[in-house]
């Protein structure tokens, strides 16, 4: 599985409230929550994020449990979320809702080009290659499918 | 030797699991997304609707129409699938949870990230997100990576204003926002004997705080005494002589009172450094330390006098509330001029009451400070109740006396 966008560098603790703030929760609806991803720490961002890779330090995604967190990212057109290390939850949610994350320690410049393949093991940033922390085979697998409920369908 | 998650999930750290649940639940919030979910895959029945519960905790009571219309589609729902629903005004989740439905040894999984308050009770007890729930709902089971277990190891004893909760946020501060990533911690060591069950609920709780999966104390005889309470038989958990993969110590003895400052959990100072930080608002509740030790303890000390600035207490349960009625720790409270809400989630995460404006400060009980979490511009102080209580009555940021 491969792909590849612009970066979108953030820092450490990006928290889910960050990412989908608790007021915008009052709706099932899926555009609401990636028009407004990443309201509180940057409001220019969300017009950037698609087809964009987001590239985010130590613990990506802390805090809630809430799965619109990575919808908003999908939704908005995100190809794939690169972080030193993910907050378990959040990385779970993101293979669930099929919206690829890689753990791996990169540096990262607004705008530079990151590629990546998950089955490789590897991600790219302007030509420089690291290697990504290995995914169980169910993730992989759930990924694959594009998230647990197609997963789910193609195989009961 | 095995941990105790270990030891409940049948494996070794490091290794992938399928396990049945025990216990599966989901809130206002995520159980309209695990409902769609389940939609979405073409699930009609559910193998194991007793295993399930629905719990109104988040928006309640509905403040607009799309929130009451969300959560009217959510109890046709439990109506149609046979799955246990508390409604508005029951509680929070993991408190209503902690009333006699998890027992230790347990598998536990809700959806909402604080699920790890009930590994109180020595149960493994993890959050998960919607779609994993809707997953969970149509199969009975889920995956498991084993954690490797990080000890708290606590000695002495807990002395003076200082609280259950001030350990909770020593031991974050100690060990960092994503010092337990992926792990499971363990409270283990002399000094967990003399905590109640409320305050293991409250250390538990803050588990998640760190990026732990879960965070549990073995059962033992201060366990098995609160689950009779509530009619549940349980025997305690023997502690194997298992090899941890780090040991943090907390020395109860050396714990005074605690705040967590704008915008980290884990950036915490003694409360006395912080003295005297004006106030807009005191928020007493959540799944924290909602509970009716945290009612008793923040009557107590507001009994007779005023509070100073705008304080809201929400209990955590319906039978929080009605024990706080009973004994009129409510009466003292209401008295002392606070806004007694109904029970649930309440202002912690900004949904609707008790949102905080622009400039705002607020002393909170609950177990985080993110930026705008509470409202936007607005900045969260974490503390204990006894700290929240004398702050009320001030209007700054106060060290409580001990009481």
């Amino acid at each position: 599985m491969q792909g590849a966008g612009p970066a979108i560098c953030l820092g450490n603790d990006i928290d889910t409230d960050l990412i989908i703030a608790g007021r915008y929760l009052r709706t099932k609806d899926r555009s609401v929550w990636a028009e407004h991803a990443f309201e509180d720490l940057d409001p220019a961002l969300a017009p950037r994020l698609s087809g964009s890779v987001i590239v985010a330090g130590k613990n990506m995604g802390c805090g809630s449990s809430r799965e619109q967190a990575v919808v908003a990212l999908r939704e908005a057109g995100v190809v794939a979320v690169v972080a030193e290390s993910f907050a378990r939850i959040f990385f779970r949610n993101a293979v669930n809702v099929g919206l690829p994350v890689i753990e791996a320690p990169v540096a990262c410049t607004d705008g530079a080009r990151v590629a990546f393949d998950l089955d490789g093991g590897w991600v790219e940033v302007d030509g420089k290659r690291y290697p990504a922390r290995p995914l169980s085979e169910k993730m992989v697998a759930i990924l694959r499918s594009g998230g647990l409920v197609p997963y789910w369908r193609s195989w009961r | 030797m095995s941990t105790l998650s270990e030891a409940i999930l049948g494996a070794p750290a490091g290794e992938y699991v399928d396990r049945e649940v025990d216990i599966a639940f989901a809130h206002d919030g995520t159980g309209v997304l695990a409902r769609e979910a389940l939609r979405e895959m073409g699930v009609e029945r559910l193998p194991h609707p007793e295993r399930l519960r629905l719990v109104f905790d988040h928006i309640v009571p509905a403040n607009t129409g799309t929130t009451a219309t969300l959560q009217a589609e959510l109890r046709e729902y439990a109506g149609v699938s046979g799955i246990a629903l508390s409604d508005a005004g029951g509680g929070i989740c993991h408190q209503v949870m902690g009333e006699g439905v998890v027992r230790p040894g347990m598998v536990v999984v809700g959806a909402d990230s604080h699920t790890c308050t009930l590994g109180a009770f020595g149960a493994f007890a993890t959050g998960v997100g919607a779609t994993d729930m809707a997953a969970i709902w149509a199969s009975g089971e889920t995956w498991f990576r084993v954690p490797e277990t990080i000890a708290v190891n606590l000695s002495g004893r807990l002395s003076g204003a200082a609280e259950p909760k001030d350990v909770a946020l020593a031991y974050v501060a100690e060990l960092g926002m994503e010092g337990a990533t992926y792990r499971a911690l363990e409270f283990v060591g002399d000094g967990a004997a003399g905590i109640s069950m409320d305050g293991r609920l409250t250390l538990s709780n803050m588990a998640v705080e760190t990026g732990a999966k879960t965070g549990m104390f073995y059962a033992d005889a201060v366990t098995v005494r609160y689950l009779a309470d509530y009619g549940v038989t349980a025997s305690p958990q023997a502690p194997e002589d298992c090899r941890y993969e780090r040991t943090v110590e907390i020395d109860l003895d050396d714990i005074v009172p605690l705040v967590a400052v704008p915008h980290r959990v884990d950036t915490v100072r003694e409360a006395e450094e912080v003295a005297g930080t004006h106030l807009d608002q005191v928020f007493v509740g959540t799944c924290t330390n909602g509970r009716y030790e945290d009612l008793a303890r923040f009557a107590r000390i507001v009994r007779g006098k005023k509070v100073a600035v705008r304080t809201l207490v929400f209990p955590a349960s319906r039978s929080v509330l009605a024990r706080a009625i009973a004994t009129g720790v409510l009466a003292d409270i209401v008295d002392a001029g606070c806004v007694v809400g109904s029970p649930g989630c309440g202002p912690c995460l900004g949904a609707h009451a008790g949102v905080i404006g622009e400039g705002e400060v607020c002393l909170s009980t609950a177990n985080r400070n993110f930026k705008n979490r509470m409202g936007v511009g607005g900045e969260i102080y974490l503390s204990s109740v006894a700290t929240a209580a004398a702050s009320a009555i001030t209007g700054v940021i106060t060290v409580p006396e001990v009481v």
